[in-house]
């Protein structure tokens, strides 16, 4: 170690492997990923990289990115929740990675939700959300 | 591994690997592939939880579901239905993380809630054979920051002025050390550091080398920046084969980075440390017994003065630190003195890390800030004694200290509140007792130790503690008289008078406590013949009464046919016979045999 630089460096490249281990705060986000075997058979596990690989790549800290089991539509799979602080649960439905890489670049990033890939987009009526 | 969504942190240390942790890691390996899922979940290999009683211990992050007790048959589980499908399998987890079907974290819960780590931050929390991780967690950071912008006098100030104390058992200020060390001219000069843990039931040294090694490292570092020294020791039992590998693992990439040997951060400054395994001796503990036996030399003490500090190993300067005291220095020098000062009382600053054992329901490691009495250690933190049991007293200080009776179970813990009460701090073993504990029997026992410690080259302690012993026995057997007390007394105070080093001068002291808080017990030996607590078999014996149906139980299981009887009819002990084993007590279903 020839320099604090060198230093500095490998430890920013280190904490960003183990933000995962942080327990959540209050302000963390959370974006669930359905991974029962009809989400799973529907296309879930790539969504759920797509959304553990933009996270990383955008630094997003307080967002956690889990998994869950069935929510009981399963037509609907792929379904990704997300759960901000303070605010509603959002329900998109139909997922793709692309899909999910435009979720984090708005609604977690930007903080505006991506109507059209709603449930309620999805299902208009009284079955929506 | 680019994109990895979840880690599975699987305890390391002694206690879950004696319990199979590292099968786990195997069978995680094995089940992730099975499933395709090695990519995205890192299987990660921590020092110790703490948590030792429910071990081996496995956590999930980012849930933080925390699992106890996890055979490989459970590995399985956690794969498919918790990593897989991300349903937490609930039956498997702490059960009190687990409140209505909701997880929570296990900071709430009783075990951690109340303690604060600094020595143990990085145990539990990262990989102890990845230098990357502990720099992602400021490692390294108070060596740059010491090397590059401060002097070594200013190193030894913040020492100084953060309170800390040796938490090798005297307590000795650390920083005052550091000036001593740096007061001695030499050619050479030398960093120690003191791993040889050695009193029964103590393991706070152990679980940090295994759990967090760099921070040792670090601190070692910055201590021979202090006080000019480029060589260190780190003098380890070899029993503790873990520590020793991960630490052998830590200096050979602290040496890869250059944050070891010559120039560190282009400072100019040079250090290095090398590994010194001892065989064991209880006295190497004491410091110039430990440093005669890194000269290859017998473990045997020498009357100071000469002070290491003025001529130590080697015949030059020399400083020596405990583990344990090392592991905070990293933490000072990065939150500063008043966030250090801040936490424990006046004259004892900081936290203490302990090791619970004995009769107590959390066996494991805790951390707590100093002035925390030993009801919260014990009763909260600890779960109290299991099956109910009447919390009796507890041992501080291992062979060294004295026992605490319950009668002081609210005195906060400090330096000075534990050798008023006759007691000390000690490195940090705490040995529980309960109502079924014999004190004279619990005295015996840490003689016991001394007595085969005793390296032998003063007669105080080599003869003093073998005739204290042959009294404790006369106790223990009936034979002791009322002027055996007082005769003990007497032993013990030239014992400790006269000893050479600390080992004799102390090892009295389990005695002199027991004798201060229990002698209505050592009477009882001898006046009643009688053991209270039913300990010492020489003042027992084992009864049938009429609640015997007859059964043959007892007359199958006992090892020296001391039992006799006919089938459906009451059973008698040969006392002559019986060894008191206890054999039949255990195998009665009848409640039928009893000990008085």
């Amino acid at each position: 170690m020839k320099s604090l630089e060198e230093l500095r460096a490998i430890r920013e490249k280190a904490r960003e492997q183990m933000t995962l281990r942080k327990e959540d705060g209050p302000q963390s986000t959370r974006v669930i990923v359905g991974m029962a075997t009809c989400g799973i058979a529907a296309g879930a596990r790539p969504v759920l990289a797509a959304a553990v690989e933009q996270v990383s790549r955008r630094k997003l800290e307080n967002v956690s990115v889990t998994q869950t089991g069935c929510i009981g539509v399963c037509r609907l799979e792929p379904i990704v929740e997300v759960l901000a602080p303070g605010e509603e649960k959002v329900t998109y439905v139909k997922m793709t990675p692309e899909m999910m890489e435009k979720v984090i670049a708005e609604h977690i990033v930007n903080n505006r939700v991506v109507k059209e890939y709603t449930i309620g987009a999805e299902e208009p009526g009284p079955a929506a959300n | 591994m680019d994109f990895v969504r979840s880690h599975i942190l699987v305890c390391g240390g002694t206690g879950c690997t004696a319990s199979k942790s590292p099968l786990l890691i195997e069978e995680f390996g094995k089940q992730l592939k099975a499933a395709g899922l090695e990519r995205e979940v890192m299987v990660i290999q921590t020092g110790c939880f703490g948590l030792c009683e429910l071990g081996p211990v496995v956590v999930v992050y980012p849930e933080g579901a925390f699992y106890s007790r996890i055979t490989p048959a459970d590995v399985e589980t956690i794969v498919s239905e918790h990593i897989l499908k991300g349903r937490i399998v609930a039956r498997l987890l702490y059960h009190e993380t687990v409140s209505h079907d909701s997880v929570n974290s296990l900071n709430d819960t009783n075990f951690y809630k109340k303690q604060l780590r600094i020595a143990l931050r990085n145990c539990g929390v990262i990989n102890p054979e990845n230098i990357d991780e502990y720099i992602a967690m400021d490692g390294y950071q108070a060596l740059a920051k010491a090397l590059t912008e401060q002097t070594p006098d200013e190193v030894i100030q913040i020492m100084i002025d953060s309170g800390l104390r040796g938490r090798g058992g005297a307590g000795f200020p650390t920083g005052r050390k550091w000036q001593y060390a740096k007061s001695y001219k030499g050619d050479q000069k030398y960093v120690l550091c003191n791993a040889d843990e050695g009193d029964p039931g103590a393991f706070m040294d152990r679980s940090i080398l295994e759990g967090d090694p760099h921070s040792v490292i670090e601190a070692m570092i910055i201590a021979g920046y202090a006080i000019g020294a480029s060589q260190g020791y780190i003098y380890v039992r070899a029993e503790y084969p873990i520590a020793v590998q991960r630490l052998e693992k830590a200096i050979g990439q602290a040496r890869e980075y250059g944050l070891l040997g010559q120039n560190i951060f282009g400072t100019g400054f040079g250090f290095d440390l090398s590994i010194r395994l001892g065989a064991g001796a209880f006295v190497c503990g004491e410091e110039t017994a430990l440093i005669a036996s890194i000269e290859g030399c017998r473990g045997e003490p020498r009357p100071r003065p000469p002070f290491p500090a003025e001529r130590g190993l080697f015949g030059r300067p020399t400083m020596n630190n405990n583990v344990e005291t090392y592991a905070n220095i990293p933490w000072i020098l990065i939150n500063g003195t008043e966030a250090f000062a801040a936490i424990g009382t006046e004259n004892s600053k900081g936290t203490k890390v302990f090791a619970l054992g004995g009769k107590i329901v959390n066996t494991g490691l805790v951390e707590v800030p100093m002035g925390t009495t030993l009801r919260e250690v014990i009763e909260e933190i600890g779960g109290g004694c299991p099956g109910g049991k009447k919390f009796k007293a507890a041992q501080t200080g291992g062979p060294s200290g004295g026992c605490i009776p319950a009668e002081h179970i609210d005195k906060p813990i400090d330096y000075e509140s534990l050798s008023a009460i006759g007691s000390m701090m000690g490195s940090g073993g705490l040995i529980v007792m309960d109502e079924d504990n014999c004190m004279v029997d619990m005295a015996r026992y840490f003689l016991d130790f001394t007595v085969d410690e005793s390296c032998g080259k003063c007669t105080p302690c080599r003869i003093g503690t073998r005739r204290l012993h042959q009294m404790l026995d006369k106790f223990t057997e009936g034979r002791a008289t009322l002027e055996d007390i007082d005769m003990m007394e007497e032993l013990c105070a030239h014992i400790s008078k006269n000893s050479l080093c600390a080992l004799g001068q102390t090892a009295s002291n389990p005695v002199l406590s027991t004798l201060r808080y229990f002698r209505d017990e050592y009477e009882a030996h001898v006046r009643d013949r009688k053991c209270p607590a039913r300990v010492c078999k020489s003042l027992l014996q084992y009864l049938i009464i009429d609640k015997c149906r007859g059964c043959t139980a007892c007359k199958r299981v006992c090892p020296t046919d001391a039992i006799s009887g006919e089938v459906k009819k009451l059973h008698v002990i040969d006392q002559e016979k019986c060894v008191k084993c206890g054999a039949c007590m255990e195998t009665c279903k009848f409640a039928a045999i009893i000990k008085e």
